[in-house]
């Protein structure tokens, strides 16, 4: 089983805005049957205003395209079709609370569908945006131009990464030697050199943030709690930030575990709700004993 | 746990009977049975008795051609190589396109090796044609490899008649039996078959003990080299508590045989009929006249099968799938794309498989359950509309690749 965000299982299990939509005045069709998934996406905008009004998909795939697909309607409505346009397959991901690497080309099929229903509302032909690239992947038929583009917006740097986002190289492999050779043009640019050994990305990480502006946002939020805590005798620290897991301790006057445990809940809402991002908190030791002695 | 289980060609469960003959030998009978003292002969007499027991099972003529392996994947992995190393002359594999990958990355690896490897195709319904087999049987051929039953549709290859063949053409006989074993009555003194493949795992044995049965006489090269076990052909200290449970396990699919082909195939063909009676645009892919009586593969057309095996999970139904996305590879399962099942099909292919544990009851549950499931994707698709697919599907949805 897919180790899917439960806002994934929550799109899935709800999708939202599932359906044809009847007036609707830009169509976006994108995907691939071959591969088992294939997305329609459609808008009705206002003419005067360029504001998508509505916005409604139906997906044939997988658990993680259809959440996607969703949450992508969901994104969209009540924007301007420029904001619209603004948005990244990463930002439909964060969205989702992340999905699996294996996964993360469903993201990136929803900004596609995105792509082809405003040239589709525009009077565009969105494919143009494609033509100079050469076929790599035949299987998936994915093109030059679309993978160097992927590993620019996602920070790629193996082989893995590029099937997982794009799916190119998923099928007979024969074009991975193509894959890597963009792959050492694109790092090159970075001043990096390719390395056939590079661990594929574990999770995909919110873009946009280094460590320290992450680390800032938690220090602000644990602030803003602080004086609520030490109003009843107690207070908080931030002691490690180890990806998605958060070290503090907690100290003082503790009403007791379940008080603990739901101040610690509320902190971690405020955390994911800033971050933009799934988080766990955890307590360290100091806490941790005070819990244990909750529960003889 | 409770939940509905029907996907018992992925694994099946332990029989708590095995377990509790399996217990003593954790704790009391830890001996190694290669030991003089009577620690380890006691042990040794259990393994005897567990040889036996699936020597029974699988008709064998000797005891000392059974030889117990990891698994059904050391036991296809053993049989091949043993077969190129002993004929250096030969230099060419006949197998399938519908194969376990236990046999299929095998053979890719071996063809970088410089053997050659034929692959038989298959029909629409997933059958060979012996015709073309017959044509590239030659003194070239080492080793036939031909599975028994196919895991996802449960078809049966004419494995007796094939095995026959290669004999006459002086190559080696290999059959993946790892579905067929348990369900199928074997009688393998009658056969030419020269090796085949058993996993513990699919008969309500445990996980991780498999078996490769060696005809008398056949030339073998161990995998394993080391110690004097299994006759020195597969040394390493013996899964002891594992065969001991695969011995009883053994003895107990014998017993329910006759009820395997009879009342769990009734409960399959009962399941199967009630969900094509109400889901439109679904078949039966593979076989359905010559396949294992557990074993029912539908498709299900214009959606996708990982959606709908969550679907199913959430009502505590468990499947598995042809799909793509549930493999976590991008393209269908090999077996429907050998048969030239559509890929707006080949996606949505979903795979029941009962054991003689499952109840009328459950049968009745998905039956009721999967109609509605099905109907709820579907109004997602952009295939379907309303209650049929749309007129011309291709062409009312032909998206862009991206
Ligand atoms: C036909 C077939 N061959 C081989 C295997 C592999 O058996 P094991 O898991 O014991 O290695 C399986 C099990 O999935 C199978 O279905």
């Amino acid at each position: 089983m897919w180790d899917y965000s439960d806002k994934v299982k929550e799109h899935f299990f709800q999708p939202r805005n599932a359906g044809p939509l009847e007036d609707a005045n830009g169509i976006g069709d994108v995907g691939s049957i071959s591969c088992g998934d294939a997305l329609r996406l459609m808008l009705k905008v206002e003419p005067e205003t360029d504001i998508i009004l509505d916005a409604h998909f139906q997906t044939f795939g997988c658990g993680s395209a259809i959440a996607s697909s969703s949450a992508l309607t969901e994104m969209i409505k009540g924007k301007t079709l420029d904001e619209a346009l603004k948005v990244s397959n990463q930002d439909i991901a964060d969205y989702l609370d992340g999905l699996p690497p294996e996964k993360m080309h469903c993201s990136v099929m929803g900004r596609e569908a995105l792509q082809a229903a405003v040239a589709n509302y525009r009077g565009e032909v969105w494919s143009d945006d494609h033509e100079e690239g050469a076929l790599v992947c035949k299987c998936f038929a994915v093109d030059a131009v679309m993978i160097e583009d992927t590993i620019r917006a996602n920070n790629l740097s193996s082989v893995q990464d590029v099937t997982n986002y794009t799916k190119a190289g998923g099928g007979c492999s024969s074009c991975h030697e193509g894959i890597e050779e963009i792959l050492a043009k694109v790092l090159s640019e970075r001043g990096e050199s390719f390395n056939p050994g590079a661990q594929p990305k574990e999770e995909a990480k919110p873009a946009g943030m280094t460590n320290l502006q992450r680390i800032k946002k938690i220090e602000a939020v644990l602030e803003s709690v602080r004086p609520q805590l030490k109003r009843d005798g107690g207070d908080i620290e931030l002691l490690d930030v180890d990806g998605k897991t958060i070290y503090v301790s907690m100290t003082g006057a503790c009403a007791g575990c379940q008080m603990e445990a739901l101040t610690l809940q509320g902190i971690q809402q405020k955390l994911m709700e800033e971050l933009k991002e799934f988080i766990k908190i955890v307590p360290t030791k100091a806490g941790a004993l005070t819990r244990a002695s909750c529960h003889p | 746990m409770t939940g509905i289980y029907f996907d018992n060609n992925a694994t099946t469960r332990v029989d708590p009977v095995v377990v509790e003959a399996m217990l003593p030998y954790f704790t009391e009978q830890f001996g190694n049975p290669s030991s003089m003292h009577s620690f380890g002969n006691k042990v040794g007499l259990a393994i005897k008795k567990a040889r036996m027991q699936v020597q029974e099972l699988l008709g064998a003529e000797h005891d000392s051609e059974i030889i117990f392996t990891s698994c059904g994947t050391e036991s296809d992995s053993t049989a091949l190589l043993s077969a190129l190393k002993a004929q250096p002359e030969r230099k060419e594999i006949i197998t399938t396109t519908v194969e376990h990958p236990a046999i299929l990355t095998l053979c890719a690896y071996l063809e970088k090796e410089g053997y050659k490897v034929h692959y038989l195709k298959v029909d629409g319904k997933g059958r060979l044609d012996l015709d073309e087999y017959k044509k590239l049987l030659s003194d070239q051929t080492a080793v036939v490899s031909v599975m028994w039953a196919n895991n996802e549709t449960g078809t049966f290859f004419p494995v007796v008649e094939m095995a026959e063949l290669a004999n006459a053409a002086g190559a080696m006989f290999h059959t993946d039996a790892v579905q067929a074993v348990g369900k199928v009555p074997l009688n393998l003194k009658d056969t030419k078959i020269d090796m085949l493949s058993v996993s513990g795992h699919k008969l309500h044995a445990p996980k991780g003990i498999g078996v490769l049965y060696l005809k008398r006489g056949t030339r073998f090269r161990p995998l394993l080299r080391g110690g004097h076990q299994e006759r020195g052909r597969r040394a390493g200290t013996e899964n002891t508590t594992s065969i001991v449970g695969l011995g009883r396990a053994a003895e107990m699919a014998m017993e329910a045989m006759a009820f395997e082909n009879t009342e769990v195939a009734r409960l399959r063909d009962k399941l199967e009929a009630g969900i094509l009676a109400k889901v439109p645009s679904s078949f039966v892919t593979g076989d359905p006249s010559n396949r294992l009586p557990n074993t029912s593969n539908i498709a299900f057309e214009y959606i996708e099968g990982e959606a709908i095996l969550l679907l199913l999970n959430k009502f505590g139904i468990a499947a598995s799938s042809g799909s793509a996305c549930t493999s976590g590879s991008l393209e269908p399962s090999h077996v429907m794309r050998a048969m030239g099942i559509p890929y707006t099909a080949a996606h949505g292919t979903v795979r029941f498989s009962l054991s003689r544990y499952s109840t009328e009851a459950e049968v009745d549950r998905v039956i009721a359950v999967v109609p509605e499931i099905i109907a709820q994707l579907r109004k997602l698709s952009p295939y379907w509309d309303g209650d049929k697919p749309k007129a011309e599907p291709d062409k009312a949805f032909a998206p862009t690749y991206a």
